[in-house]
C-alpha cells in the first residue's frame, strides 16, 4: 500500500483545473459537471464519418496496466486514439517488473520516451496518486482503478449514463447493489452521486460484503434487497470480485443470487421507469438475470459507449490543465 | 475607428441579397446552412429564415479542432456539434459572426470534412475584421471593420442581435 496524502490537491493545477484524474472525492460539482458536459460533446462525435479529433495529436499516451483488464484498457486505448494520440499499451504484470525493474525505473524509462500521459491500473490503493507525485511536470496521470480505492472514470461514465437517461440528479434515488466491500467503483460512484446532488444513495449488500462505517459516506444501508429497491430510479449492480475474496464471505453463489441477484421479479419493487446498470463484466445468474441484463431497462451497452466519451473528456481536460500550468510557469 | 453598438439588421439584409445572387450564380437550389457556435449560429438562424431554406440547419462547435490547444488548452464550455442531416455531397453555407485571422474557419472546415465530403462550401460572415493570418476569405460578408489595436467586437444576442465594440480588458 502507498501512503495516501491529499489526492485532491495533487490532481488540480493552480487555477483549479484538472491536471491528473486520480479520484472523484473532493472535486466540486462544477468540475464534475464540466467533465460530463465535455463528454457529452464527444458522444455526439459518433455521427462523424471520421471518428477522430486532433486534440492530442503528437502526444503519447502510455497505458500502464499492472492488473488485467479488457474493457477498461480497450476503451482507454480507443479514447486516446480518437483524440489522435499515439498509444502504448504496457501489460506490466508480464513485463519488466518480473525482471526486477522497480516501478520508478519503469516510469523513468517511459518518460525518456517522451510520454505525455500515463493511464494507470494497479492492484494497490494509491498507486496512481504515487505515480502522479513521481512523474516529471507536465505529464498527466489518469487513474484507471487502484486497489479498493477508486475507479473515477468508471464512476463518471456511470454519471454520464444516468444524466443522459434521467436528465438531472436532484430527484433521483440510486441503489448500488452487491460486493461493496471490494468495489473501488462503488466508492467513486457514491462520491460522484452525492457531489452531483442525488436525492438519496443506497447500498444493498449482505453485511459480510459491506465495509465498516459505510454509512459515514452519507448512504442508506440495506441488507434486504426488496426493501432497498423500493422506489429507486437507478439500480447499479456490481460484479462479485471473487478474485479479491480472501475468506469465505459468501455461503455460495446460488445463495447470493437468490438474495441479491437482480431479477425482473425483484425489479418490480423499483420505480416503473427504473434503469439498470452494471460496470461489467457481468456474471449472468450470479448478480443479474440474463432477462434483465439484455432487457429494455438495461443500459449496460450505453455504459460502454459513454465510457469512451468520458475517457476522452478527462484525458483532454488533464492535458489541457497541464498545458496551462506549463504556460503559467513560462510566463512567471 | 468606431465605437458603441451597431444594429445588425441592415447588414443581414445586404448579406441575404448577396447570398441569394451568389447561390443563383452557382446554381445551388438546396443549401445546407451550418453556423459556428455561438454567434455564427445566431446569424445562421436569421439567414435560414431570410432564405426560407427547407432543410433544418446545423451547428458546429470547433473547440476540439482549434490550433491553440497546446497554448491555451480546452474551452471549458464546449458544446456538442449538431448536424442533423448528412453533409456528404451537399452544398454547405458555413456561417460565422466575424472572420479575422481565419483560424476558426480553418478548424471548422477540418471538422466539417470529418463528417463527409461536401459538394461545396460557401463562407458567409457578418463582419470581416481583416488581419488575416491564413489564406481564407469570406464569399459574402455584411461589412468590413477596422478595429483599433485595443478594441474588440462582440456579437450580443440572440435577440436582439447587436454588435458591441469595446476596449480589450487589460491582461
Amino acid at each position: 500500500m502507498f501512503e495516501l496524502k491529499d489526492a485532491y490537491s495533487v490532481q488540480l493545477n493552480q487555477e483549479g483545473q484538472l491536471k491528473h484524474f486520480i479520484t472523484v472525492e473532493g472535486l466540486s460539482r462544477t468540475l464534475l459537471t464540466e467533465i460530463l458536459d465535455t463528454a457529452d460533446s464527444f458522444v455526439g462525435m459518433g455521427a462523424q464519418q471520421v471518428k477522430k479529433v486532433p486534440l492530442l495529436r503528437g502526444k503519447t499516451v502510455a497505458n500502464l496496466f499492472f492488473e488485467a483488464s479488457t474493457r477498461t484498457l480497450s476503451t482507454f486505448e480507443l479514447a486516446a486514439k480518437r483524440l489522435s494520440a499515439d498509444v502504448l499499451n504496457l501489460n506490466i504484470s508480464t513485463s519488466s517488473t518480473s525482471k526486477g525493474e522497480t516501478l520508478k525505473d519503469t516510469l523513468q524509462t517511459l518518460e525518456a520516451m517522451q510520454t505525455d500521459m500515463f493511464v494507470v491500473r494497479h492492484s494497490d490503493s494509491g498507486a496512481a496518486h504515487f505515480i502522479a507525485e513521481q512523474v516529471t511536470p507536465n505529464v498527466a496521470v489518469i487513474n484507471a482503478g487502484d486497489g479498493r480505492h477508486a475507479h473515477p472514470t468508471q464512476a463518471m461514465l456511470d454519471m454520464l449514463t444516468i444524466r443522459r437517461h434521467k436528465g438531472q440528479f436532484a430527484p433521483l434515488i440510486v441503489a448500488i447493489v452487491g460486493d461493496i466491500l471490494h468495489s473501488r467503483v462503488a466508492r467513486s460512484q457514491i462520491h460522484a452521486l452525492l457531489t452531483l446532488g442525488a436525492a438519496e444513495v443506497r447500498v444493498i449488500a449482505p453485511t459480510t460484503l459491506l465495509p465498516k462505517h459505510i454509512e459515514m459516506l452519507g448512504v442508506r444501508v440495506f441488507t434486504d434487497m426488496n426493501q432497498g429497491l423500493k422506489d429507486v430510479d437507478v439500480v447499479i449492480m456490481l460484479r462479485l470480485q471473487k478474485e479479491r475474496m480472501q475468506s469465505a464471505l459468501l455461503p455460495s453463489e446460488s445463495e447470493f443470487y437468490h438474495l441479491y441477484g437482480l431479477t425482473n421479479e425483484k425489479l418490480k419493487h423499483a420505480k416503473p421507469d427504473a434503469v439498470v446498470m452494471h460496470p461489467g463484466p457481468i456474471n449472468r445468474g450470479v448478480e443479474i438475470e440474463s432477462a434483465v441484463a439484455d432487457g429494455p431497462r438495461s443500459l449496460i451497452l450505453d455504459q460502454v459507449t459513454n465510457g469512451i466519451a468520458v475517457r476522452m473528456a478527462v484525458m483532454s481536460m488533464a492535458m489541457s490543465g497541464q498545458t496551462s500550468e506549463k504556460n503559467n510557469l513560462v510566463e512567471a | 475607428m468606431v465605437s458603441g453598438t451597431l444594429s445588425v439588421d441592415s447588414l443581414l439584409e445586404k448579406m441575404t441579397d448577396e447570398l441569394n445572387q451568389l447561390l443563383q450564380h452557382r446554381e445551388i437550389a438546396d443549401p445546407y446552412i451550418i453556423g459556428i457556435h455561438t454567434g455564427g449560429v445566431w446569424i445562421a438562424e436569421r439567414l435560414h429564415t431570410a432564405l426560407s431554406a427547407k432543410q433544418t440547419m446545423g451547428s458546429l462547435d470547433i473547440s476540439f479542432y482549434r490550433d491553440d490547444f497546446s497554448q491555451i488548452g480546452l474551452n471549458p464550455s464546449v458544446q456538442a456539434s449538431n448536424l442533423p442531416d448528412a453533409t456528404e455531397g451537399r452544398d454547405i453555407i458555413l456561417v460565422d459572426d466575424v472572420i479575422m485571422s481565419g483560424r476558426t474557419i480553418r478548424a471548422a472546415l477540418n471538422e466539417l470534412f470529418d463528417y463527409g465530403r461536401p459538394a461545396s462550401v460557401t463562407l458567409v460572415t457578418l463582419l470581416d475584421l481583416q488581419r488575416r493570418e491564413l489564406p481564407i476569405q469570406a464569399d459574402v460578408s455584411g461589412g468590413t471593420l477596422s478595429l483599433g489595436p485595443n478594441q474588440q467586437v462582440k456579437l450580443l444576442g440572440p435577440s436582439p442581435l447587436e454588435l458591441e465594440i469595446r476596449q480589450k480588458p487589460l491582461t
